[in-house]
């Protein structure tokens, strides 16, 4: 009795466990399909809109008139947006699918210029034709190489999943895709940044590569001594140095500095010893000082270390911490691009942090002219619902990444605050940001 | 008898310290004596916001960040009081106010500690000015200072790129020294500046197979306080990884291609690279 009792407790047991198993089964599966699906959507996804990318281009060649010219290179330009999306969305960081990756935001970046830029009074001239000829063909060929891949793909009912196994496992792998797209990016090798002539340079928004930065080498003692004067420490401490590699946009030493009740980092260009970024770690207590006091900290600091004539532009407090943006200012225009942060304990008024990046990159002396409109005139280029209620003048980077004069206007429209700038000579609208509100919190 | 005296000193007592202190807080509170400006947070931000309510120059909600709608209505007080328009609030601004207008701090902190939409117009009832009031509400304790309602946000993100970053740094860099934590962030907002990356932060992060801690799950660990704080040190500008856009641990790097690119320098544990 007792044994077919047991007999049948276990027959129970082993069905349950199997229907778990296989309903275990089951749900990884359905996420497994799902994982899949989203990869050979944004795939699919990909060789479509190079099929579009390619066939728009196409009909841009054949264009001649702005009205038809700028919304069709607008459009390559979504396009181009859209497919570098889908190529985020595939498992191939580790590929190197960077010449693909470049080649399409190249071309965005082209389509842009050109689309935002009057083609009736400036238009395409025959280099940018050249160019376009030039995308024209490599795009083909991307297009060409990605059907074989999909036609792989759909034909051997290739799985993504099984790619990033490759991939992960990093074995001689002998992947049908990743094949496929080493020969598309293969095919980019052929084309290379030089082929597009002039009109690219300065593309890469942040590619001033520290150009005016002045002084003399700085020695490695040098550097060690200036670090103990920045973060107030005794000269006998140990600090640790190493050198940047070949990798960084300017040479620098790194030097950090541990202690029980802090630990400091900086780093330090060896032209000329300026501090490039200063950042300093210590638990904080309760605010003493407001934001203002915290401002005449950080203004005293950058006195101190010669950065000269910077404006306090905005601030922020952060429970104990107060963060300032200054602004080079040169006969009462601020300019933008030479722009710098500093981070300031609110419990003592020690310095926390300096980011000087822009600023090294970006600043010298300007020669400014005059404006060739007037105040009123770049006025009424604003929106009139928009109530002007401060306005300066301001040297920015545009969309072009070139340095232009204007009007910058402060006003308000409804609840919303709004910085506006008008371009100085020309009365172009460069530039209308809506500003900031704080955040509400959330739980 | 002698109890009883004792009983009746206490009451005696009891009954000035409560006089005191409410008279305290109905009309000689004021401002501490730090000065504000945009940026501001805080109690002092508060009782600024509500007194210039009062006096109708500031419509937007009172919840204790000096925000711009906050630093238009100060120039605006500041210009018909004839003080100079410069945006801060400092003693004499301060003064003004406090002679122009009427703080009543406790409904104030009571609204805002019950978190109900609330307004404070002067010569208007209190009652019309927010939302009826439900039972069990009346006995929560005014003490202390009130916290702001609102919180700053590093210009261009939200709370919710800063809390989905704090999980990737967390679950890719805990452990690493701080300045490492923030060049992890640095180089996840350098790869949403690169044309060869996604163009948003949630793109980048979960860009498969780009970090590790996205693939393996560490991402959804609960982030640590310093993880977020090194989140907004980056979104501030700081990049200690000096513009880097990749980073790799040199000991369990399983990509040979990674070593390929141009190395910048290393902290703690990682190897950043162009």
């Amino acid at each position: 009795m007792i044994r077919w009792l047991l007999i049948g407790v276990l027959a129970v047991g082993v069905t349950g466990t199997a229907v778990w198993g296989y309903q275990e089964h089951q749900e990884k599966n359905a996420i497994l399909v799902q994982a899949e699906n989203s990869y050979q959507r944004a795939f699919h996804d990909l060789s479509y809109h190079t099929n579009l990318l390619h066939d728009k281009i196409g009909t841009v060649l054949a264009m001649n008139s702005q009205k038809q010219l700028s919304p069709q290179l607008a459009d390559i330009w979504r396009i181009t947006s859209e497919a570098h999306n889908d190529v985020g969305q595939l498992p191939l960081a580790l590929l190197p699918f960077n010449k693909t990756e470049e080649f399409l935001s190249d071309i965005g970046e082209f389509t842009y210029r050109t689309a935002i830029r009057d083609l009736n009074k400036n238009p395409l001239t025959d280099d940018e034709v050249k160019l376009l000829e030039s995308l024209y063909k490599q795009s083909g060929k991307i297009e060409k190489e990605l059907r074989k891949v999909q036609y792989m793909v759909l034909n051997e009912n290739l799985r993504w999943m099984d790619v990033q196994l490759a991939l992960a496992s990093d074995e001689k792998s002998d992947n049908t895709i990743i094949n496929g797209f080493k020969t598309v990016e293969k095919n980019m090798e052929g084309y290379a940044e030089g082929d597009l002539g002039p009109t690219f340079t300065g593309a890469s928004q942040q590619n001033h590569e520290y150009k005016f930065l002045k002084g003399e080498n700085l020695s490695e003692e040098k550097a060690k001594e200036k670090t103990k004067e920045i973060f107030e420490i005794p000269q006998g401490a140990k600090v640790t140095m190493t050198k940047s590699g070949k990798g960084a946009e300017v040479p620098t030493y790194s030097l950090s500095y541990r202690s029980d009740k802090k630990n400091g980092y900086m780093d330090i260009s060896v032209k000329g010893g300026h501090p490039i970024s200063i950042l300093v770690e210590r638990d904080l207590q309760e605010a003493e000082l407001g934001l203002y006091e915290g401002s005449e900290k950080a203004k005293n600091f950058l006195e101190k270390y010669k950065y000269k004539g910077m404006e306090n532009f905005q601030s922020t407090q952060y429970e104990q911490v107060g963060v300032y943006n200054f602004l080079y200012v040169q006969d009462d225009v601020r300019i933008y691009p030479d722009s710098l942060q500093v981070k300031v304990a609110l419990d003592n008024g020690d310095i926390l942090g300096l980011s000087a990046r822009d600023f090294l990159m970006n600043h010298h002396e300007r020669s400014i002219k005059e404006p060739k409109i007037s105040e009123e005139e770049a006025r009424s280029n604003v929106n009139p619902n928009v109530k002007i209620r401060e306005q300066h003048m301001a040297i920015i980077e545009n969309d072009l990444s070139e340095e232009v004069l204007c009007y910058e206007f402060l006003g308000t429209l409804g609840e919303s605050t709004y910085r506006i700038f008008i371009n100085a000579n020309d009365g172009v609208e460069e530039k209308v940001e809506k500003l900031k509100q704080a955040e509400m919190k959330f739980g | 008898m002698k109890w009883l005296r004792v009983v009746s000193i206490l009451l005696i007592v009891c009954m000035l310290t409560i006089s005191i202190s409410s008279s305290v807080d109905q009309t000689s509170h004021a401002f501490s004596p730090r000065i504000l400006q945009k940026g501001s947070t805080g109690d002092d931000v508060i009782e600024l916001q509500a007194r210039l309510q009062y006096i109708g120059f500031y419509e937007g909600n009172i919840d204790g960040v000096f925000g711009w709608g906050t630093y238009w209505a100060l120039r605006n007080f500041q210009k018909e009081f004839g003080l100079e328009v410069d945006g801060l609030a400092g003693q004499e601004a301060k003064q003004k106010l406090i002679d122009a207008t009427n703080y009543d701090r406790q409904y104030v902190k009571k609204q805002i500690n019950s978190g109900k939409d609330f307004t404070y117009y002067g010569g208007t009832s209190k009652e019309q000015q927010t939302e009826p009031s439900q039972k069990g509400e009346d006995q929560k304790k005014d003490d202390g200072p009130s916290e702001p309602t609102s919180v700053n946000v590093p210009t261009g993100y939200s709370q919710n790129d800063i809390q989905l970053m704090a999980n990737a740094v967390h679950g890719e860099a805990r452990g690493e020294p701080y300045v490492g934590q923030v060049a992890v962030a640095a180089v996840i907002l350098n790869r949403v500046e690169s044309s060869t990356f996604p163009n948003s932060v949630s793109g980048v992060i979960f860009e498969p197979r780009a970090f590790t801690a996205v693939s393996d799950g560490q991402i959804w660990l609960e982030p640590d306080e310093t993880s977020k704080e090194a989140v907004m040190d980056a979104m501030n500008g700081w990049d200690p990884s000096q513009n880097a856009l990749y980073y790799f641990n040199p000991n369990t790097a399983t990509s040979d291609w990674i070593w390929s690119r141009p190395q910048i320098k290393k902290i703690g544990k990682h190897i950043f690279a162009k």
